[in-house]
């Protein structure tokens, strides 16, 4: 019961975050309804006994991704009349883009995949199962080639961003450092035998 | 009855959380004191001396001080993001004690197994500490954008960086300590480290110890890391409009870091509540840890103290080119070392050497 109620708490909330996130009219309270967000699917994880993807979600999106947003967002001078000028231009594209996934999540749940008699029941484990345990086995065996390919394009993505920033300007003057460091004293000081 | 029940722990939580909560304050309120002490020893003046007998009363002045002052918000600045922050700040930095284990305990003997003292014994308390500290960013942030200030915003954007730096460093620094205990679970890892100082993780990680310690100091903002707050180019950063007792709260959140990360740097490296040599045993764990934090907060002092403040460029080569190529190549040496014997037979006593810290192995 305690935990149904836990449930419904954190799945009402889940929903006020995305619709604060939508219709809040300033971008940082957006935001913040996000991270809000993202804290409540936490919780639905907790729920499910799944710990370590519950904390992996708010260490990776609450505690690096949103940051980083907020970074670029933080920089934004957000003009209320300008946002407001492409209202009624974008307005039929998205409300058909709304209307599709709304008819989409209808019939999904009306199609019976989603009813609670298919589903394997979410029965919780001892104490005894660790979580963390049983993914990482999972994934470094069954799913090794899939984890792999992912890592390598991260990887690839990664390498992408840096040659796509790095430029040396002719203009600044940049320190060598290890050249800073390698100065002796001979190098500077010369005696002069007067 | 089970509404009874129900009550009962709740209250029970309360006392918990109460019996964390208010020495931390206490801590955090007297180690502003001994800061002040320390450093005036070390600059051959005597520090605050003149509320109480040495002195002793003047961090209760100045919470009174601080609480009296009247709390002015600016009149561009975003209200409600203005007067979060600091809350935003102080949360996470409480809310991460409550893994934190003070000791194994039998209630002098009520309980026949031992049980961990702490509010909650979570078996990924190390991921846990990782994913509330890495929150207490914003607190920074948001003061510093809703103060509508441009000394506010660049500090706030220069502890983003920092932050964001360091914390990459530190889990990595995290994961060797994973490797070797073979658990997430903090009392798992302190009991890993049980029977005298040789046990202790610091001598396998030694480099580690000190990037996590260094780290942990980049992540509270302490000198000579305080760029997000440096007061020569920024006036104070992201607190330069706060007063009163909004400010108070800013600093109650960093010197809880700072406790926190003391705490953290005992448990993780130095044996946690195991005394270092086992003939000493007979002084209660919780008074071992609380001795090891207050060394590493003597430690925080000291390096206030001592060293100058970082130039930004330089504190980020440390963190991206330093750092974190020795925490990667620290994996993999650990890594290899531990299925060395099995690739090879004649470097069993690597693995050998290794499977002294490794209690998963056997």
């Amino acid at each position: 019961m305690l935990e149904a109620g836990f449930f419904y708490l954190f799945a009402a909330m889940v929903i006020v975050g995305g619709m604060g996130v939508v219709l809040a009219r300033n971008t940082m309270h957006s935001v913040m309804f996000l991270i809000f967000c993202f804290f409540n699917a936490a919780g639905l994880f907790f729920l499910l006994d799944a710990e370590f993807l519950g904390i992996i979600l708010i260490l990776i999106y609450v505690g690096a991704v949103m940051v980083l947003f907020m970074f670029v967002i933080m920089m934004l001078e957000v003009n209320q009349a300008k946002l407001k000028e492409g209202f009624l231009q974008y307005l039929p594209i998205g409300g058909m883009i709304a209307l599709i996934l709304l008819i989409e999540f209808i019939a999904a749940s009306g199609s019976g995949v989603f009813h609670t008699d298919a589903i394997a029941a979410v029965g919780h484990f001892g104490k005894d199962v660790n979580n963390t345990v049983e993914i990482g086995k999972v994934l470094y065996t069954q799913y090794l080639l899939g984890f792999e390919i992912a890592a390598i394009i991260l990887l690839v993505a990664l390498v992408g961003s840096i040659v796509l920033t790095l430029r040396t300007r002719k203009d600044a003057k940049y320190q060598n450092i290890s050249k800073q460091v390698n100065v002796r004293k001979e190098d500077r000081l010369r005696k002069v035998r007067m | 009855m089970e509404w009874l029940d129900m009550a009962i722990t709740a209250g029970i939580w309360a006392l918990e959380i109460l019996a964390i909560a208010v020495p931390v304050a206490l801590t955090v309120a007297y180690t502003t004191y001994v800061e002040r002490r320390v450093i005036g020893i070390m600059q051959i003046r005597k520090g605050c001396n003149r509320v109480g007998p040495f002195g002793l009363l003047q961090p209760l002045a100045d919470g009174l001080k601080l609480f009296l002052k009247e709390t002015i918000i600016p009149t561009n600045a975003n209200k409600l993001l203005f007067v979060a922050a600091p809350v935003l700040a102080l949360v996470p930095a409480l809310v991460a004690f409550a893994v934190v284990p003070f000791g194994e305990t039998r209630l002098f003997g009520i309980w026949d197994k031992e049980h961990v003292m702490a509010i909650s014994h979570l078996n990924v308390g190390l991921l846990y500490i990782l994913a509330i500290s890495s929150l207490s960013i914003y607190g920074v942030l948001m003061a510093g954008w809703a103060s509508n200030s441009k000394y506010a915003l660049i500090g706030a954007v220069r502890a983003t960086c920092q932050m964001i730096s360091y914390e990459i460093a530190m889990g990595f620094a995290l994961v060797c300590v994973l490797m070797l205990a073979g658990s997430m679970d903090l009392a798992v890892i302190v009991n890993a480290q049980a029977g005298g100082f040789w046990h202790w993780y610091i001598i396998p990680l030694f480099p580690m110890f000190l990037v996590y310690f260094i780290s942990g100091c980049a992540e509270s903002n302490r000198t000579p890391f305080d760029l997000v707050e440096g007061d020569a180019e920024l006036v104070a950063g992201h607190i330069v409009e706060y007063s009163g007792m909004w400010f108070a709260t800013f600093s109650l959140a960093e010197y809880g870091a700072m406790i926190l990360i003391s705490l953290l740097t005992s448990i993780l490296f130095l044996g946690g509540w195991h005394a270092p040599i086992p003939a000493l045993d007979f002084i209660p764990g919780t008074i071992w840890l609380l001795l090891k934090a207050a060394f590493f907060i003597f430690v925080f002092i000291w390096f206030r103290a001592t060293f100058p403040r970082y130039r930004y460029d330089q504190m980020m080569r440390l963190g991206w080119k330093v750092f974190l190529p020795w925490t990667l190549a620290w994996i993999a040496v650990l890594g290899i070392c531990t299925y060395a014997g099995e690739l090879y037979e004649g470097l069993q006593f690597l693995s050998d050497a290794i499977g002294f810290y490794q209690p998963w192995r056997s």
